[in-house]
């Protein structure tokens, strides 16, 4: 049971960790994206609506082209949400709390309607959309993990999206760590306008991470579809998982490898009690409710102890105007 | 003959109206220091911007090893190899020092640390830096934030720098190991431009001196051959008479009483240093300085916006004759005993003025608690607002228009009217005049000459030593958080104050 | 010549700070800004729907105030829209991000719910209604405090605690939705006092919503008031402005941080209390409808002018509710007015930087020659 469980926890931490790294990546270049949670729907239903498309064009889907399309497609959609975010914020300077919101108003509608609404549009006699196929291909395993025992179980029983938001965890965190490029967008979120007098240019480097973030991120939503859903989509069926990646975030300390680990906390606070017998619904809202617990007491702690490596970036939201210094 | 370095051939720059350098040329060599030597607002920091790249002259030319440049960006001056040190540290606080040498450059993927490490280690050794790379900058004293500047524009290649007041913020000793660097350097070959206004490190350090005067370029001497009052009288300039009137002082009384104060910066450098002097009433006590020598922070610390570490702040109330230690008060406090106590600080729309609200508002930021309505009374302030408007004759659509959108001398005269309207004991002023036109200029030392008539206690934070001579009744000049004199602006000459302001003193500053 | 070469290596244009444009060319581009942004929404509607626009629009302005019924709705819903909107400016213009308001409204509304429920039988409706406005209102306040005392504690980011708190206030009405639900384990409350109707607001002049938006507009001139005549609402205009200033003038900033977000805490609870013992009479995690993060959108669209807020609740709402009318005649998904809403927002939003700033491009005499 205890191997059932972590395999579910890991399920549940992945689309978190993608949502997570791709708040990170943004964060680290100064922007506050509170529109994490709409790019994931979109990331979301991208990657369904080129699913559908290509599963209601062929007979017999190609395996390959079954996972590219819908891969491709959902980078493409939160992309454009990563680029809405930036014209308006790097370039026009709009508030980023605001437009975050907004941007999560219309990504969450954005999944919803055309989750809702895609097989009227084409007019396709599809009775819901239940992408079975894609997703079968989407959870293809490696071919030994079920011979290990519970080795495998635990770590080698996931599909290949899964351990994609490990590896990009972990090359976000030596990206900051140890390349010059890492260093440079560092700088940008913490001092713009030392970043720019070094000769960085920092709108670029604003629109790159936010991009960047937000094309990870949306894969989290593609994840949950294709591979924690088997493929159906179902209204407002991710939930608050957006802000939980968020919390995430804070949890981590702004780290990329931390939040590997605090993924599968957080997943597993999320399904621990089905594990645990005998346990009332109520207190099950209870246990959801302690990662945004947790999280808040790593923001006090981390703002009483000011221990400067843990505090956010410094010019977090802020927008950057060289004129203005 | 040898090329120099870098030559400025009538360099100008315009800010809207004011006019920050006219015509300016220079020459420097390589293996030489040059100093730029110039009072607050001469021109010597917009000078070197120029140069840096940090801003476009409005004509001139500037010229490389011979060869005309043209210097757009930060990133064009690295590439003629000229690197400025800011008087601002343009560092990433969570940064190593290592991280902030290496920043910007232009390394693909992986950058090696180590191999950048050894670079910064051969520079450390070449010229006697004493740099640990591994700690970060938060964690550093300014003297260790300086050194990693200079170090960041050396790894970058370069053989021109500037320094733009580089120490400022340094002990004697902390000053005397940079020299030490800055003349290894010269020896290598490098050229080096320092802005000060310290003439005893003018001497000691540079081969030739360059003197700004308001935006203009006086002229260039060489060091060996010039002694302290040559450059002094080059930098102050001959007297000029502005007729400002000055009554004498009637009837004064003691009002304020500043006893051994002294007040410590974050970094725990002493920015006040056990200054005592007093105010009587009717009279205009001036301050004159170098800028950051602590006139902020001692008007601050009367004003209680200051934290004071020791001394008193003794006022001599004229109602009651009782005297009140102002000491650790907070500005409502000090209201509260009845103090009557009118600032206006140097950041005018930053902290005497919100720039967004009317004047009409403004006006109220000293009453609005008056009464125990919980609304505002804006009756008051409204005509209050008209008579200010009418008596200094501020330009402006009306009484509701955002002070943001005033010029620099409406927004003044808003300010100081404000200030006077609640009839002080005791009128403190920070640079009342930096940015006015003429006309404004004297309308502020009219206001000034009025309250002292009235039997106010006036102090006055000037730069211009001609208005200080000439307004003031008496002139205390501070230098780092010291006061080096207490002189009588009726009889003191402008060489006399140029050298309180400028002259070398050790104690009180080696404190680490 | 050498004048030549240099302006021409001047950056081709640059963006500079708008000194202040006349208050009539400023509505201009924001009327122009919404205008674009409908025909932007016309354009998504056909593409998506087939018919024509002038259709889309008719169906739209029926499906908002095609009946006496609508117009209701389209009331109540600005009216609660426009108490959380009123709720979080207070906080905005002092510069404390407090994206908080869902939590502290839900808080409100859980405080309501639980008074209907454990009092309903046990105290005359009077007293009741006496005391589930003073612990709504004591909820939300606290909700909202407790982020405001770790920022003026330590500075905390209040961005992230507020969100956070919200999920917590979310939980809990889980919680207590699944400890009182009826029928028990279903996790819903149904109609809360169907029979005794204890604890709803009373109706007014036979209208349900009326009281609801009559305690609204109330609101809505307390806030107009508090902000621009009191002295509280001065001191947050200058804490909003430049700390230093009041510094200057001696103002306690922390005090003046936790009394405000205890108000607007306290408004958010009272949205709370409408929305449950007012309109729904009932309580769920979704009770809120996401409008406390709207509310931060209308409150920055109106710049914080209560006047103006009513102004954009109202369009919000308006597009809202003809969007959903749209998606219901052409058999489409409700959410669709949340892309409505989001297309509308990004227009206005955008707009401002035509406001604040202008583009200079390089003088074009000077480049000719070079």
């Amino acid at each position: 049971m205890l191997v059932a469980f972590i395999q579910r926890a890991v399920m549940q931490g992945i689309p978190l960790l993608f949502g997570s790294t791709g708040e990170i990546i943004t964060e680290k270049g100064g922007n506050l994206n509170l529109g994490i949670p709409g790019i994931m729907y979109v990331g979301g239903i991208s990657g369904v609506i080129g699913a559908f498309a290509y599963e209601s064009s062929v007979e017999t889907v190609n395996p390959f082209l079954a996972v590219m399309i819908p891969l491709l497609a959902s980078l493409l959609g939160s992309l454009l949400m990563g680029l809405i975010y930036c014209v308006l914020t790097v370039t026009l300077r709009a508030n980023q709390n605001v437009t975050g919101l907004a941007l999560t108003t219309f990504g969450v509608g954005f999944g919803n309607f055309f989750g809702g609404s895609l097989i009227k549009i084409v007019g396709s006699d599809m009775p819901s959309i239940a992408l079975t196929q894609t997703s079968v291909c989407f959870k293809t395993q490696l071919p030994f993990a079920d011979k290990l025992g519970w080795f495998g179980d635990v770590f080698l029983s996931y599909s290949f999206l899964a351990y994609l938001a490990i590896v990009i965890a972990l090359l976000a965190s030596f990206f900051f760590n140890k390349t010059s490029f890492g260093l440079k967008l560092r700088s940008v979120g913490e001092n713009p306008a030392t970043a720019d007098a070094a000769g960085i240019n920092v709108e670029k480097y604003k629109y790159f991470s936010t991009c960047v973030g937000s094309m990870i991120a949306g894969l989290g939503g593609l994840y949950y579809v294709m591979d924690y859903a088997n493929g159906v989509w179902s209204n407002d069926g991710f939930g608050d998982r957006g802000w939980l990646a968020i919390a995430l975030v804070i949890f981590a300390i702004w780290k990329p490898n931390l939040s590997i680990l605090g993924s599968i906390l957080f997943g597993g606070l999320f399904i621990i009690h089905n594990y645990i017998p005998n346990i009332s619904f109520e207190m099950q809202e209870i246990i959801k409710m302690t990662p945004y617990a947790v999280t808040i007491i790593v923001l006090v702690v981390i703002s009483m102890r000011r221990k400067r490596e843990h505090q956010p970036p410094a010019s977090l939201g802020l927008s950057y105007f060289r004129e203005e210094r | 003959m040898v090329t120099p370095a870098i030559e400025l051939k009538n360099l100008t720059k315009t800010f809207g109206n004011v006019i920050a350098n006219k015509d300016v040329s220079l020459v420097v060599n390589r293996g030489e220091i040059l100093s730029i030597l110039g009072e607050n607002g001469s021109g010597k920091t917009t000078l070197m911007n120029m140069i840096s790249g940090i801003y476009f002259p409005d004509h001139g030319q500037i010229f490389i090893d011979g060869k005309e440049v043209v210097i757009r960006s930060p990133k064009d001056a690295f590439d003629y190899s000229i690197g400025m040190i800011h008087q601002h540290f343009k560092l990433v606080d969570v940064f190593t020092a290592a991280e902030n040498i290496v920043l910007g450059l232009n390394e693909k993927g992986r950058y090696d640390i180590k191999k950048s490490t050894k670079k910064i280690k051969e520079i450390c050794d070449l010229y006697g830096f004493e740099l640990n790379l591994e700690k970060k900058i938060y964690e550093m004293s300014v003297s260790e934030k300086q050194t990693v500047e200079i170090i960041k524009v050396l790894y970058r290649g370069a053989d021109i720098l500037i320094l733009d007041e580089p120490t400022a913020v340094l002990t004697p000793q902390e000053t005397q190991k940079l020299f030490a660097i800055l003349r290894r350097m010269r020896d290598d070959g490098k050229a080096i431009i320092i802005i000060t206004h310290k003439l005893h490190e003018v001497l000691s350090l540079s081969d030739r001196v360059s003197v700004l005067r308001k935006g203009e370029y006086i002229g260039t001497v060489v060091t060996k051959e010039a002694d302290e009052s040559v450059l002094t009288e080059m930098m102050v300039g001959k007297k000029v008479e502005l007729n400002i009137g000055r009554s004498e002082p009637e009837n004064p009384e003691l009002r304020l009483e500043v006893k051994k104060l002294t007040c410590f910066n974050r970094e725990g450098v002493p920015v006040l240093n056990d200054v005592t002097f007093d105010v009587s009433s009717g009279e205009i006590l001036g301050i004159a300085g170098i800028a950051g020598s602590g006139q902020r922070e001692l008007l601050e610390s009367i004003a209680g916006l200051q934290k004071v570490n020791e001394g008193e702040i003794i006022y001599h109330n004229p109602k009651t004759g009782k005297t009140d230690n102002l000491r650790d008060k907070t500005p409502m406090k000090i209201r509260d005993l009845g103090v009557r106590l009118s600032f206006v600080p140097e950041d005018r729309l930053g902290m005497g003025l919100v720039g967004n609200m009317d004047i009409v508002d403004n006006m109220m930021l000293r009453s609005y608690r008056k009464g125990k309505s919980v609304f505002l009374q804006r009756k008051q302030p409204k005509e209050l607002a008209d008579k200010i408007i009418a008596d200094l004759e501020v330009v402006t659509p009306g009484a509701e228009t955002p002070v943001r959108r005033l010029s620099g001398g409406n927004v003044q005269k808003v300010l100081v009217g404000r200030e006077i309207a609640s009839s002080p004991t005791v009128f403190m002023a920070a640079y009342p005049v930096r940015g006015l036109d003429i006309n404004s200029s004297y309308l502020i030392y009219n206001l000034l000459n009025e309250q002292k008539q009235k039997g106010v206690a006036v102090i006055f934070v000037g730069e211009d030593l001609d208005v200080l001579l000439e307004l003031c009744d008496r002139i205390l000049v501070v230098n780092s958080g010291k006061i080096t004199g207490i002189v009588d602006a009726r009889t003191a000459t402008k060489e006399e104050i140029g050298l309180l302001m400028t002259k070398n003193d050790n104690g009180g500053e080696t404190i680490e | 010549m050498s004048k030549l070469t240099k302006s021409a290596n001047e950056p081709l244009f640059h963006i500079v700070k708008r000194d202040a444009l006349p208050a009539w060319l400023a509505w201009a581009i924001r009327i122009g800004s919404i205008v674009a942004a409908l025909i932007v929404c016309a354009l998504v509607t056909v593409v998506l729907t087939g018919e024509n626009p002038i259709e889309v629009y008719a169906t739209m302005i029926d499906g908002a105030i095609g009946s006496n019924r609508r117009i209701w709705g389209l009331f109540q819903n600005v009216a609660m829209l426009l108490c959380i909107s009123l709720a979080v400016t207070p906080a905005f213009k002092m510069r404390f991000w407090n994206i908080g308001a869902e939590g502290q409204a839900l808080i409100g509304g859980l405080a309501t719910a639980a008074c209907m429920i454990l009092f309903g039988d046990k105290l005359p409706q009077p007293v009741l209604l006496i005391v589930m406005f003073a612990t709504s209102i004591i909820a939300g306040a606290i909700w909202g405090f407790i982020p405001a005392f770790f920022k003026a504690k330590w500075n905390t980011n209040e961005t992230l605690f507020t969100l956070m708190m919200n999920y917590i206030a979310i939980q809990l009405v889980s919680f207590f939705t699944y400890k009182y639900s009826v029928p028990k384990g279903s996790g819903q409350l149904g109609v809360i006092n169907r029979a005794t109707e204890a604890g709803w607001l009373p109706q007014l002049g036979g209208h349900n919503y009326l009281l609801n938006i009559v305690i609204v507009l109330g609101v809505t001139v307390f806030m107009y008031v508090y902000l621009k005549y009191s002295k509280h609402g001065y001191e947050i205009s200058v804490v909003g402005e430049s700390e230093n200033t009041a510094r200057y003038i001696g103002i306690n900033v922390k005090k003046v941080i936790m009394r405000t977000m205890l108000l607007s805490g306290a408004i958010c609870g009272l949205t709370g209390l409408l929305l449950v013992s007012g309109t729904d009479h009932t309580l769920t995690r979704d009770t809120i409808e996401g409008r406390g993060f709207t509310a931060i959108m209308v409150s920055w669209l109106g710049k914080f002018n209560p006047v103006h807020m009513i102004l954009t609740s109202f369009l919000l709402v308006f597009l809202q509710k003809g969007a959903i009318e749209i998606s219901t005649d052409f058999g489409l998904n409700n959410s669709f007015s949340d892309i409505i809403t989001g297309i509308i927002i990004f227009f206005i939003i955008g707009s401002e930087f035509f406001i604040n700033y202008t583009v200079k491009f390089r003088e074009s005499k000077k480049g000719v020659n070079a």
